[in-house]
């Protein structure tokens, strides 16, 4: 494969032999090891794991259940230790969770005494805590309404529905202003009509925050919809990534005009062969 | 209620619906099967309770009068027995058997107990108007009211009981809570206090309040404290304050994982994480021990108050039985009824308490 030039956005790096050899890394993992002890001796999740991910790039992850795609999501995210190699973000190795890593959950983990408002507040505050209380407010509703939530500032998130819920949690991870969003298959437990809209409520705020994103997803279009590469992990243990491919589909995407695009079925194919193989 | 069942009544006498049918008249809806369900059987079943109990105590009085007029008869012979068979159906108190008291007797020792308090309480009434002039003296002087010393009201009784049960509930609020903050944060503490719990959870009511008279015999020796109230306040409380403290460590320790994650995600400090997040998630088990603790509490109370002779229901009872009179049974039979219903209103009083502040409606049992 010969060396190509990424035009389709800011001229982000280079990719050779399908490596992409970055020119800004927002996310780094080197060398990434998991290992957990079991009674009959270690059971390697992940290992020799190499990935770098530019600024504002979003990043689908696919891959079978159980391969560790989960496990190297909340070792980004801090919530699960490193046994070897390391994750750095923007240069500075990851020692922990923090807000610079927002985290959308599988489950919306709302707190469910909270109204909607106050769940978004709850980070809001803990990030800006030298702005005025008006401001934060202004914050945590500009991205409720982003998320088409006006009517329900101050419902009980345990009264909203479960797509509903799932918005909130997307406000509360961009109104904390992350440098990276990690996102663990945030609409799999959805219907297919709720998934739809979800992504595009998603990809239409991800369009004008442009915040580095990494997602998790099993679901093939999903992930070529929203993404600008999709890497593909192999199957577990020792699970490392094993193709990654690059989507050079228009931004904004419609999804008419991605499902119309020539190239769509090709993707689709070359993923599905991946996951087939 | 009465309406619908005479709604019920005619449209089965007019022989359109079944006795039980819904129907609707204006914007009331009568539903035949939940009166039946929540008012009929109910009512039915205290028909049955009383009439058993009715029977039951003739069966008993039955018995204790044929004995009492064999054994006239075998010690004082033929006259004596038919004395005594005249005095029982006469209804003379002096020789009436000594047994379980009827419905309608304890019902009439209900009444008289009613009578009796308000005698006390316009006596007190009457002492209090006399001698506020007094006191009002007394109190410029800076010496202490003259009291009322009287003999309590079964109402005074109640109250006395109430209050002791709540000091003794706040206590265990205030020493279970924090604790079982503390020991669910810690897996060290948990496994460490654990063997504590488990030893002294099980230990009886007596034997905590000889434990408490013990220590506070000692410290309010001194002073002119109400050392029995003090007494069973604190036994009341130790013994009742374990389901709370159980309770609340167990809702600490098994917060939602996923609440742990947003709050170490968004860097929550410590005592943020557990206002904002850990305390709010394990209220609904927190609540579930508390409301264990009041009605544990309130068990127990009567026994401690028996022991610490300390005024109350417990004391009440305990008189009585001592009293020996001919109503003091069915006046024992009145307070176990009266018990029971305040445990059961104290138990729903909780119950609504744990409804406001849980944010999960299905948590509260």
């Amino acid at each position: 494969m010969s060396t190509t030039t990424i035009e389709s956005k800011k001229n982000l790096g280079t990719v050779e032999n399908g490596i992409l050899y970055p020119s800004q890394v927002m996310l780094d993992l080197n060398d990434l090891k998991k290992v957990y002890p079991t009674p009959k001796g270690d059971y390697v999740v992940l290992e020799h794991l190499n990935l770098q991910i530019m600024k504002e790039e979003f990043v689908t992850i696919i891959g079978h259940s159980g391969c560790g795609k989960t496990t190297m999501l909340s070792m980004i995210a801090g919530l699960n230790e490193i046994s070897g190699g390391n994750i750095s973000v923007l240069g500075n190795p990851v020692k922990g969770p923090g807000p610079d890593r927002g985290v959308i959950f599988q489950a919306p983990s709302l707190m469910p005494w909270m109204t909607a408002l106050q769940n978004v507040l709850l980070g809001v505050n803990q990030v800006f805590p030298h702005a005025t209380k008006s401001q934060r407010n202004d914050i945590a509703k500009y991205y409720l309404h982003k998320v088409g939530l006006d009517g329900a500032f101050h419902k009980k998130a345990q009264e909203l529905s479960q797509g509903m819920q799932q918005r909130v949690g997307i406000a509360r991870a961009f109104a904390i202003k992350p440098k990276v969003l990690l996102l663990d298959e945030p609409f799999g437990m959805l219907d297919s009509l709720t998934r739809g809209e979800l992504q595009d409520i998603l990809i239409e705020i991800w369009n004008k925050e442009k915040i580095t994103a990494v997602m998790i997803t099993h679901d093939v279009d999903e992930a070529i919809f929203l993404a600008d590469r999709v890497v593909m992990m192999t199957s577990g243990p020792r699970a490392k990534i094993g193709d990654i491919l690059n989507i050079d589909f228009e931004r904004p995407r419609t999804r008419k005009a991605v499902l119309e695009h020539d190239d769509y079925y090709t993707y689709r194919k070359h993923l599905i062969d991946f996951l087939e193989h | 209620m009465k309406q619908s069942l005479v709604l019920n009544k005619v449209s089965d006498l007019v022989g359109t619906k079944s006795i039980f049918g819904k129907f609707k008249i204006g914007s009331f809806k009568f539903d035949g099967n939940k009166i039946l369900r929540k008012f009929l059987i109910p009512a039915l079943s205290i028909l049955l309770f009383v009439g058993l109990w009715h029977t039951g105590s003739k069966a008993l009085f039955q018995m204790e009068a044929d004995y009492k007029i064999e054994k006239a008869l075998t010690d004082q012979g033929r006259e004596a027995a038919e004395a005594m068979q005249a005095c029982i159906a006469s209804g003379d108190v002096s020789c009436q058997p000594n047994t379980l008291p009827s419905p309608s007797q304890v019902w009439q020792s209900l009444q008289s107990l009613i009578a009796d308090h308000k005698v006390i309480s316009a006596d007190k009434k009457a002492f209090a108007e006399k001698t506020a002039g007094i006191n009002a003296k007394r109190e410029a002087e800076g010496k202490a009211p003259i009291t009322y010393t009287g003999r309590p009201s079964f109402v005074d009784q109640i109250f006395t009981s109430l209050k002791t049960v709540f000091a003794g509930f706040l206590l265990a609020l205030i020493i279970a809570v924090p604790i079982g903050i503390v020991i669910g944060l810690s897996p060290v503490l948990r496994s460490s206090f654990n063997w504590l719990i488990q030893i002294f959870k099980p230990v009886s009511p007596v034997v905590w309040l000889l434990l408490v008279f013990m220590i506070v015999k000692t410290m309010t020796k001194d002073s002119n404290s109400d050392s029995a109230f003090i007494i069973s306040f604190i036994s009341v409380g130790l013994c009742a304050m374990w389901a709370t403290l159980v309770n609340t460590a167990m809702g600490v320790s098994s917060v939602d994982k996923d609440y742990i994650n947003v709050a170490k995600v968004l860097k929550l400090r410590p005592l943020q994480k557990v206002f904002k997040v850990i305390l709010p998630s394990s209220l609904p088990l927190i609540f579930t021990g508390l409301r264990i603790t009041l009605s544990v509490a309130w068990m127990v109370l009567i026994a401690i108050e028996l022991l610490a002779q300390s005024p109350g229901l417990g004391s009440f009872v305990w008189e009585e039985f001592q009293n020996g009179a001919i109503d003091s049974n069915s006046k024992i039979i009145v307070a176990m009824f009266v018990i029971g219903i305040i445990g059961f209103l104290l138990d729903r009083l909780m119950l609504t308490i744990q409804n406001m502040v849980s944010f999960n409606k299905n948590d509260a049992i």
